[in-house]
């Protein structure tokens, strides 16, 4: 069960979490592998949320440790986390719709000409690269100088995903990543999930579609009452055998 | 991924063969453009003064202290707030200058007191906002009758004469058709414009507007973005008002309210968003330009000057009724 721990991106053992009288994490250990998309499932206030949340320093964990990257990690806010490394997709906190889809995927991260005190951009490397970084991941949109706005949503949360690798993170985090999204442009964004694991991206993916998460994980991770009841191995675990896990009607 | 590309088709409608103009968002980008053009035309037929050079050049001077408050108020309109207390700014920091002045400073050193008191005024607006989580209606609403009595009391209420050589030529110099204070204002609007499109912190600021929360996700000090704007503010009033005290000779303790209304209605007609995110300085240029050239004209056909803060009034609310159509 336990990995090698150079192939581990990000683990935690004995992580809890208490809101109040609440017990929203329990002892919970996880680990997640380099290259691979990891899943974890539950059914609504299992406590996925909250241990996303303190894997990537929104909340602090009660207790536990975290390692990232080999090494022992405690972030007080995500842009600690951000700075190791670890990119968060959000569902509806993530792109400003005024700007271009360049100045989204370049936001706090301009390529600029330094002056002084003043930071000049240079638009047209930042153009370029934008340009570059949707072609690779076969991101279609008319023009990176289009304000995203303009975008459907299934384009929005690809630039939301491309954002996150333009920043070179060696982990992304997604929270339901196509919860809001229609047949086809949930199709898109799994196609554009898994061009990241071809890319030896590590990805951490909360999902509720059971489809969704046979379809794109390696590795699957149940959560039940803010406990860890199980992981599996995708291949080798069936849909059937995971609602069993969460619901807790089959072996832990 | 093809399936996407017509996704992106799907949301921008695909009536190709209507040309721009008749599409409501063209007139709402150029609104400013169009309003001045217009009111040219009417005015150039109707008032055979109004195309005189010695006319074009008193509308542009008229027009530079309120292009210049207009882009200190596009910086914070930007970023989804509103600031009430800049006209107010401008009056106390021409009041400061006269006395400065008329404390043996010089005239340099007085300007300079009198744009850093007012940058001042502005930070504070910005501190106070952003610190005190307090909307930015109330917050400026409050400093304008604070800043506007702080006038009157080192005033004492009287106007102070400010003959300086300096301000002179400042207000009677020009290069051509335009005026000293043109090049000022026009200096001002280049440089604002460089700051918003140019610069990191220009897409900090819209960002900031455009969504707050997407921004400090990602790192961005908004509340130091939001101070910023403030402080930008209160510069651009403190630069119109050292044209203020040279075009009228004197430091006046009396605030001019048609100037805060203006200062707004520019930046509505210059297409720029009151919910912040979007910013344009060239179309709140073209909306002072407007507004200026509106007031002459009516001046130069005989109306009324009690009809112009109701003609005003109507652009406005027309203007931000086009302004819906952006896109």
């Amino acid at each position: 069960m336990k990995p090698d721990p150079s192939d581990t991106i990000l683990a935690c053992t004995g992580l809890s979490k208490h809101f109040g009288g609440i017990r929203a994490l329990q002892e919970v250990a996880f680990s997640a592998r380099r290259g691979e998309v990891t899943a974890v499932i539950g059914d609504n206030g299992a406590g996925k949320s909250t241990l996303i949340r303190c894997l990537v320093g929104v909340h602090v964990p009660d207790s536990g440790e975290i390692s990232f990257d080999g090494r022992p990690a405690r972030f007080n806010d995500p842009d600690e986390a951000r700075r190791a490394g670890i990119e968060t997709v959000h569902q509806n906190l993530a792109l400003v719709d005024e700007l271009t889809v360049a100045q989204n995927l370049f936001l706090n991260r301009e390529i600029v000409h330094r002056l002084g005190p003043f930071a000049f951009l240079n638009r047209k490397e930042m153009k370029v690269q934008s340009r570059a970084l949707l072609s690779r991941l076969s991101i279609n949109v008319p023009s990176v100088g289009q304000r995203v706005r303009r975008l459907s949503g299934g384009q929005r949360q690809a630039i939301s995903i491309c954002r996150a690798v333009g920043a070179g993170a060696k982990l992304v985090v997604m929270d339901e990543p196509t919860a809001a999204l229609g047949v086809q442009e949930t199709r898109n964004v799994e196609a554009l999930i898994a061009r990241l694991r071809d890319e030896q991206v590590s990805v951490i993916l909360i999902s509720h579609n059971f489809d969704q998460v046979m379809r794109l994980s390696d590795q699957v991770w149940a959560m039940r009452a803010g406990r860890v009841v199980g992981t599996r191995r995708t291949a080798e675990t069936s849909g059937n055998e995971l609602v069993g896990l969460i619901t807790g009607a089959g072996p832990a | 991924m093809t399936e996407e590309a017509q996704g992106g088709a799907d949301a921008r409608p695909p009536r190709r063969e209507r040309p721009a103009w008749l599409e409501p968002s063209f007139w709402a980008d150029w609104a400013a453009v169009v309003g001045l053009f217009g009111l040219i035309l009417i005015f150039g037929l109707s008032a055979p003064s109004f195309l005189s050079i010695s006319n074009l050049h008193a509308v542009l001077v008229a027009s530079s202290i309120l292009i210049v408050v207009a882009v200190g108020q596009t910086f914070v309109i930007a970023t989804a707030g509103i600031d009430l207390s800049m006209a107010a700014t401008t009056t106390l920091s021409a009041v400061v200058l006269g006395i400065c002045y008329a404390a043996g400073f010089g005239i340099v050193a007085a300007c300079v007191l009198a744009v850093g008191a007012a940058s001042f005024v502005g930070f504070l607006n910005g501190l106070v906002i952003t610190r005190g989580r307090i909307p930015d209606f109330v917050v400026t609403l409050g400093s304008l009758s604070a800043v506007t009595g702080l006038g009157l009391i080192l005033s004492r209420g009287e106007p102070t004469m400010v003959s300086s050589l300096f301000l002179l030529r400042l207000s009677s110099g020009h290069i051509g058709l335009f005026g000293y204070p043109v090049l000022v204002a026009a200096a001002v609007a280049l440089l604002g414009h460089v700051l918003l499109y140019h610069t990191r912190f220009g897409v900090h600021l819209l960002a900031t507007g455009g969504h707050a929360e997407s921004a400090r996700s990602l790192g961005i000090h908004i509340d130091r973005v939001r101070i910023a704007a403030y402080t930008i503010s209160g510069s651009c009033a403190g630069i119109a008002a050292i044209l203020l005290v040279a075009r009228i000779g004197s430091a006046e303790p009396t605030v001019n309210t048609t100037l805060l209304l203006n200062s707004v209605a520019a930046v509505v007609l210059g297409g720029v968003s009151l919910f912040g995110g979007r910013g344009s300085i060239l179309g709140p240029v073209f909306g002072a330009l407007m507004l200026t050239t509106l007031v002459n004209g009516l001046t130069l056909l005989g109306v009324s000057a009690f009809y112009q803060p109701l003609a005003v009034g109507i652009i406005v609310i027309l203007a931000a009724l086009i302004m819906r159509y952006q896109r």
